[in-house]
């Protein structure tokens, strides 16, 4: 396997979390590690489960294939396999292999020695995950109101927990939450059209430079953010979104039994003008 | 300068503090009670405050009925003159049935709110035409309405709760003031009728005074060039659904599974009830309340003038089965639209 010219300087041992010496070398162009090992064990196993939950479905429709969770009444306890147990196994493979990916980029990480930014990033798309199907059931006492595995059942799940609380959309956290979504969605295509932009030049120019991406957004909207900037307000707004969703949804519940709209009777009732 | 800044900073950090306190005072806390009402992981749950449905609970108790008398002995009108409901039954029931409305309806202005003192046969008072009615309301609602509310029935308790106006009766909404040169969108503004959201605030003129088509949800994948229903009436048809759901106490998955709004046979079976609960209402409001607006004073209507109707929280108060499902009317046979009933 070819090796880029500087790829030798990084490919350094030593700075596992755990296990020493133990994984710690490449294979081709990939390092594997313990948490490499682990990670592959866990979505492997889990796989191979939703794959076995599939055959004893009713469907091999892609759409359709659905590993539900256990009924409310087995609580927080275990249920038998082919009534949501398959759905807990499934569940502590996905936090497994996760957590191990996570702890991979953050080996990763001290190896280049670089800071933890990239496993700080992804701990918040994997805390959104756990809010969902661990804090979330064990607040309201019952793995069974963690979300269905399946591309559409989690929508109709997703759909359903939404009008269980009458209009989810007066959610405050949720609110928040889209801002930041949507608002990240906008940063990066102003970042990507900019980058297009400037990596592809007209027929005889030449690739343009921060100057010329500072004087575009200066002209257009008044304000730089500037390269280094730009990347920085995208791990902001990226981690705001998932970090408020995960909120927003261990809320509704545990925290908020009725419907959002009357949440807001805080507003009403402000002492200003009630 | 550095310490004016230096304090603003403070007041800010102060101001943010307190608006945290503030808004996560208004939350509830755990634990929570979840009922589970389709297929395991659908979402299709009825979640509820333990402490808070205690209250409610509490504020819905159906009074003990009086014990029952003897059906032996002279009729009631052979006894009274210009009995014209209940006249088959005895003279102790009838006495029983009139004493139990009294509690129910005006325990404190007692018989005389609906009849001249010393003269029972009196029409001159207009409540007692309102209470003949209410009885023909009674027994269409215990005899024809079983898709509705099953064997469970009501008497006139169920909305009166004590008091001669039942407390959640509501008549047409104005609306809040507007500019006189614009037109009243009816709705963007809170309203407690739709679960405080800012849709269409009066659904219940729309749908439970008049007959106006509900169903919105397209029946066509895609668009037939036809018109539809629009916008407004879309947002009309969530508004009622939050009153509905408000009232019972419920969400929008009591009824509905969410994937399929109209799809009759995905929903829960309590959504037939519903259906057949909105008709009723109608004809309650119809038959048996406009149809006496002109014998009502103005006390029995609302500011444009029409009289205070029913909608589903008049009976239902936040509960799903009113009352906690007891049925009353299984002490009042008389009430059940049955005449040769006995109590």
């Amino acid at each position: 396997m070819s090796m880029l010219s500087f790829e030798k300087k990084y490919r350094v041992r030593g700075g596992t979390l755990i296990g020493g010496d133990l994984f710690d070398f490449w294979i081709g162009q990939f390092y594997v590690g313990f948490f490499g090992v682990t990670t592959i064990f866990f979505a492997t196993l889990g796989t191979l489960l939703i794959v076995y939950g599939a055959a004893i479905g009713p469907t091999w429709n892609l759409w359709q294939i659905n590993i539900a969770p256990p009924d409310l009444k087995y609580g927080l306890g275990l249920a038998p396999l082919k009534e949501g147990g398959l759905w807990q196994l499934i569940t502590i493979c996905a936090l497994g292999a996760f957590i191990s990916w996570a702890l991979r980029q953050a080996e990763i990480s001290r190896k280049l020695g670089m800071g933890l930014h990239i496993p700080f990033a992804f701990s918040f798309a994997i805390l959104a995950y756990v809010a969902l199907v661990v804090v979330r059931p064990m607040l309201m006492g019952a793995w069974g109101h963690g979300f269905p595995y399946g591309i559409i059942s989690h929508l109709d799940w997703v759909s359903n927990v939404g009008y269980q609380f009458l209009h989810f959309h007066y959610n405050p956290a949720h609110m928040i939450a889209i801002t930041f979504f949507f608002t990240n969605a906008l940063a990066l295509s102003l970042h990507g059209g900019l980058i297009l932009a400037v990596t592809n030049p007209g027929k005889g120019e030449i690739v343009k430079t921060a100057e010329h991406e500072n004087t575009f957004f200066r002209d257009d909207i008044g304000y730089s953010i500037g390269a280094l900037g730009i990347h920085r307000l995208g791990l902001f707004l990226a981690i705001s979104a998932s970090f408020w969703s995960a909120v927003c949804i261990v809320i509704s519940g545990p925290f908020w039994t009725r419907g959002w709209p009357e949440w807001w009777n805080w507003w009403l009732e402000l002492p200003v003008w009630s | 300068m550095i310490t004016s800044i230096q304090n603003c900073e403070k007041i800010f950090t102060r101001f943010i503090g307190l608006l945290f306190i503030f808004l996560v005072s208004a939350c509830e806390l755990p634990p929570v009670d979840s009922e589970q009402q389709g297929y395991r992981g659908l979402g299709m749950e009825n979640v509820v405050n333990p402490r808070t449905k205690a209250k409610v609970l509490a504020e819905n108790i159906s009074p003990d009925p009086s014990p029952p008398v003897s059906s032996e002995g002279p009729k009631a009108d052979e006894i009274y003159e210009n009995v014209k409901l209940l006249n088959d039954l005895s003279i102790g029931e009838f006495t029983r049935l009139m004493a139990s409305m009294t509690q129910w309806v005006s325990p404190e202005q007692g018989c005389n709110y609906c009849h001249v003192p010393g003269n029972f046969a009196s029409e001159d008072i207009y409540t007692k035409q309102v209470a003949r009615k209410m009885i023909e309301m009674t027994r269409k609602a215990n005899s024809a309405w079983q898709a509705h509310m099953g064997e469970t029935g009501v008497t006139c308790y169920t909305c009166h709760r004590g008091k001669p106006l039942p407390t959640a009766a509501w008549s047409t909404d104005p609306g809040p003031a507007h500019p006189s040169a614009l037109k009243s969108t009816g709705q963007n503004t809170v309203s407690a009728t739709v679960a405080y959201t800012s849709l269409p605030y009066d659904p219940l003129t729309t749908y439970l005074n008049n007959v106006n088509e509900i169903e919105v949800v397209a029946k066509t994948t895609l668009p037939t060039g036809k018109p539809g229903p629009s916008i407004v009436q879309t947002e009309a048809t969530y508004g009622l659904m939050m009153h509905i759901s408000d009232s019972l106490g419920v969400n929008c998955t009591h009824c509905h599974n969410s994937r399929s709004f109209f799809a009759w046979d995905q929903s829960p079976a309590a959504r037939t009830n519903a259906w057949h609960a909105i008709r009723h209402v109608r004809e309650i409001n119809d038959e048996y309340i406009n149809s006496i607006a002109d014998i009502l004073p103005a006390t029995s209507k609302g500011v444009l003038g029409d009289p205070l109707k029913v909608n589903c929280n008049t009976c239902h108060r936040g509960l799903n089965k009113p009352l906690q499902g007891v049925s009353m009317l299984s002490s009042y046979p008389s009430l059940s639209g049955d005449k040769s009933g006995t109590e």
